[in-house]
């Protein structure tokens, strides 16, 4: 197994570049937090309504999210891989197309995060915020939302690990990135599947170990700041 | 040129069929793997709780491998990696029942048991430990207790999360078409390929899977609400 590796380790490490485009583990890695990030703002713009008191907003965004939830993420990537390039008029790079459907179908459960994490700060804060004279979207701008996004740190992290899973699907629309450069070993190799594919499945356990680690420690010290700020009780 | 709507055209022979029976393969790999991963994730939690030290790191490799490789990898591995390992008369029996369907269901089935397995630890440990103590000094084993106290317990506790793990299950069981069972996703593709009605294909590939899924919450729901006691959970 391990000949295999120093032998192609090259071809699963970034693909085909310079003679095509940038894949393997440098595209998975670029896939997930490309998407991540770009999901972000719409995430949300979806917790937002669903926690807004308005029905215009709150129906919507709590549709939308139930929808997303409830579809797998392969009907997202065809639905991505036929419309995209209908929508814009030309040819688009499976990299973008699996781009948009992770968007979409990782704002949804960004937003589940993102409300979890406004809706565990005390109603305190916001009723402190509006006292003060601050509106409600100003308390939320200032107030609520850099303490809540600071707490879901470990959340957004464990969600980059699933994002990462799930870049593997780019493969069935035949995006270059690790799972596919496996798939061409395997059919260079010819009679090896079993090592190949057990390198695979070892290269992405220890990429995501290593993130679930990190995602551990930020977890500890998230909590461990939280617990050095406690409401200081004013002396009498 | 102008589209012309027509999810008539999808209704017809042989699409129709071809929908029911991808339906059929959704459904069944569904229920197969879910019978799977619960049995295999309840087991591995009831050992977990006996805290043997050689097996508690056993269960936590199981669970750590099968969380952090994507689920299309485990598939593949299992559909290609796997039967190269097996001796031949084996691989020509798994290929006559259809290795795909079998493969795409341990594979499925093994990864959800250890989200499943974890689930029912931290529900375990959710429950006080005098409710172990007293089921064994009241006499019952070690076996009886976890079936008759603890379990079910734990299961009442985990209901949300374990329903989200069905949910998951159900929709990552579409997976299976990158080996190329012929479930719904595939039925989709391959209606859109002869037909060419791609829109119609994929939005009524849509709406089933939107369905099935919404009544898996809803009777994720309903099963909440009847099994909670009395002013407890």
């Amino acid at each position: 197994m391990w000949e295999i590796l120093s032998d192609n380790w090259l071809l699963l490490l970034i693909g085909q570049y310079p003679n095509g485009p940038m894949g393997g583990l440098v595209a998975t890695l670029s896939l997930a937090a490309l998407s991540l990030t770009l999901a972000l703002p719409f995430g949300l713009l979806l917790a937002l309504g669903r926690l807004s008191s308005r029905r215009i907003f709150r129906y919507p965004a709590t549709t939308l999210v139930y929808m997303v939830r409830g579809l797998p993420l392969l009907m997202f990537i065809f639905w991505a891989y036929f419309f995209v390039p209908l929508v814009i008029g030309r040819p688009v790079a499976g990299f973008t197309t699996m781009v948009v459907a992770l968007v979409c179908y990782e704002s949804a459960y960004l937003a589940e995060i993102i409300r979890a994490g406004i809706q565990a700060l005390p109603k305190g804060q916001m009723e402190a915020g509006r006292a003060l004279g601050l509106s409600h979207s100003q308390t939320m701008r200032r107030i609520i939302l850099p303490q809540a996004l600071y707490n879901m740190l470990p959340s957004m992290m464990s969600q980059f690990v699933s994002t990462v899973k799930e870049t593997s699907l780019a493969y069935v629309i035949s995006v270059q990135e690790l799972t596919y450069a496996a798939n061409q070993l395997n059919s260079v190799l010819l009679v090896r599947p079993f090592e190949v594919f057990a390198l695979l499945a070892l290269t992405y356990f220890t990429l995501n170990f290593i993130l679930t680690g990190i995602a551990r420690l930020v977890e500890l010290r998230v909590a461990r700041r939280r617990l050095a700020q406690p409401v200081q009780a004013v002396p009498a | 040129m102008q589209y012309v709507f027509d999810f008539g055209a999808v209704f017809q022979a042989p699409y129709l069929e071809w929908l029911i029976q991808g339906l059929y393969t959704t459904l069944a790999l569904t229920g197969l793997a879910w019978i799977g991963a619960f049995a295999l994730g309840t087991t591995l939690a009831v050992i977990r709780l006996a805290d043997v030290a050689a097996l508690n790191f056993l269960i936590s490799a199981y669970v750590a491998f099968h969380r952090n490789v994507p689920m299309l990898v485990h598939i593949m591995f299992w559909y290609f990696g796997v039967p190269a390992m097996l001796p031949m008369a084996w691989v020509d029996q798994i290929n006559a029942v259809g290795g795909e369907f079998l493969m795409a269901m341990i594979a499925i089935a093994l990864v959800m048991a250890a989200y499943i397995a974890e689930d029912l630890r931290s529900a375990l440990r959710a429950i006080p430990s005098g409710q172990f103590e007293a089921s064994r000094a009241l006499g019952l084993s070690y076996l009886q207790s976890m079936r008759k106290v603890m379990m079910p317990q734990a299961f009442r506790i985990a209901i949300p999360t374990l329903v989200n793990q069905t949910l998951l299950l159900f929709k990552n069981t579409s997976l299976a078409m990158a080996i190329g069972v012929a479930e719904l996703t595939k039925a989709a593709r391959e209606i859109e390929n002869v037909s060419f009605k791609v829109f119609e294909a994929y939005a009524v590939v849509t709406v089933m899977y939107l369905l099935l899924s919404l009544l898996i919450m809803w009777g994720g729901d309903v099963l909440a609400r009847r099994s909670r006691l009395a002013g407890g959970h």
